[in-house]
């Protein structure tokens, strides 16, 4: 019964994502990371297209099922959720404020952003970029590993107040 | 070999190169030299094998025989895979898993490259997906080739012997058969040959970066892409294989 008669607006099935948090950085949500793609009505079925951050995070299916539960206890029955892979999912999309969120829960976001993205052929000649402690906000910090907890994660570590933390990749 | 099955061929040796080496990059978990070289080598191998998920279903699209990804990574015999021989060579040490890596690494960037450009847009969005990821593969891969090699006196010594051995599979990379050929007279697939250059360039610039020697030319081992391999993929397989193939639909 419930929404069978009146389709919720686009943009309260917008907001209600914004609740549905990352589950591996629950720190944001699915809309600020970027992943939701389009939010649309297909006749009565609501249709939601999200893209993967990486192409094999274990994340994605896990992002499915909370979208899923996360409308249907707003009432919407007819629900299909579909993957897109293009254009690429990149970091460009996450929000203003994803990326003060990341920072707040101690992650650094992306410092730069991702474009077309420069051939590792002219990147390797370049200074390796700046990322500021998220904590202390120094300057002063080095890259431990290229790779943190999960896919889309690098380790850095602050030489000034020695904390360790992530860092969001650029991609 | 009708264009279909000329492309099911050519969607199989994409995937099974991620899958062999997402394979046996895995197997480094719990054993790497530090936590973060695991963690990053995990990672690395988690691209990969979400790269094979998407070649593989698109292979079993189009050879429309109601074959899944996981039906053709799990119940597929050893002269059905259609990998490179480079990719299943044996772990070694770091050295000789980082320098097997940074050879795969620049060629899949580059192939991943032309890819991204394939008239076939199904082909062109998973490149272009796994384009982003090969990237950052490819500097780190690069980045552990220079400081072991510009290292320790030991760990150059193992660097150049890991460049040493696997240099002859570096050959087949770049071999075109009828289905190559076929792929990119069509704009579906890439010109290999064409990827030589580029890629020597980068391999002989951070060689000499890392005081290392690259091998002359010579012998190249092939084999891989027609399903003629190593005794190293049987093994492999019976590991990657052993739960569907004992266990026979069993599902978690």
């Amino acid at each position: 019964m419930a929404g069978s008669l009146t389709q919720p607006d686009l943009n309260q099935v917008r907001a209600w994502l914004g609740e549905v948090p990352d589950p591996e950085v629950p720190a944001v949500s699915v809309m600020d990371l970027g992943i939701v793609r389009d939010v649309r009505w297909d006749d009565d079925e609501l249709v939601v297209s999200i893209t993967p951050t990486y192409s094999g995070c274990p994340a994605t299916s896990v992002i499915t099922l909370d979208i899923e539960s996360a409308l249907r206890m707003k009432g919407i029955d007819r629900l299909r959720v579909e993957r897109r892979l293009s254009p690429p999912w990149t970091t460009d999309w996450i929000s203003e404020d994803g990326r003060r969120k990341l920072e707040a829960y101690g992650i650094a976001p992306p410092a730069e952003s991702a474009g077309d993205g420069p051939s590792p052929f002219d990147r390797f000649l370049r200074k390796p970029l700046t990322i500021a402690c998220p904590r202390c906000k120094s300057e002063n910090t080095a890259r431990v590993s290229e790779f943190g907890s999960t896919p889309c994660k690098a380790q850095y570590q602050c030489r000034d107040c020695l904390e360790p933390f992530d860092y969001f990749k650029c991609i | 070999m009708t264009g279909q099955d000329a492309l099911f061929e050519y969607l199989l040796r994409l995937s099974d190169n991620a899958l062999i080496l997402g394979h046996r990059l895995s197997e480094w978990c719990g054993h790497s030299p530090a936590l973060e070289e695991d963690l990053a080598l995990s990672n690395v191998a988690l691209d990969l094998i979400g790269q094979t998920q998407l070649w593989l279903s698109l292979a079993g699209e189009v050879e429309g025989k109601g074959r899944d990804a996981d039906k053709l990574a799990y119940l597929r015999d050893a002269r059905d895979f259609r990998n490179v021989l480079l990719v299943e060579q044996p772990n070694g040490d770091f050295a000789l898993t980082m320098a097997r890596q940074f050879f795969f690494d620049a060629w899949h960037y580059l192939l991943l490259r032309e890819l991204k450009g394939s008239k076939d847009a199904r082909i062109a969005e998973i490149a272009a997906k796994g384009l982003k990821e090969v990237t950052y593969h490819l500097e780190r891969s690069r980045d552990w080739v220079l400081r072991l090699g510009d290292g320790t006196e030991e760990s150059h010594r193992r660097m150049q012997t890991a460049i040493d051995d696997l240099w002859m599979y570096t050959g087949e990379l770049f071999e075109s058969d009828e289905v190559d050929q076929a792929m990119a007279r069509e704009g579906i697939g890439a010109d290999l040959a064409a990827l030589h250059e580029p890629w020597l360039g980068l391999v002989r610039a951070t060689a000499e970066e890392a005081t290392l020697t690259l091998p002359q030319p010579g012998w190249a081992q092939r084999g891989g892409k027609r399903g003629i391999h190593s005794e190293h993929l049987g093994y492999i397989l019976a590991d990657l294989q052993f739960l569907q193939r004992a266990y026979p639909n069993a599902t978690w």
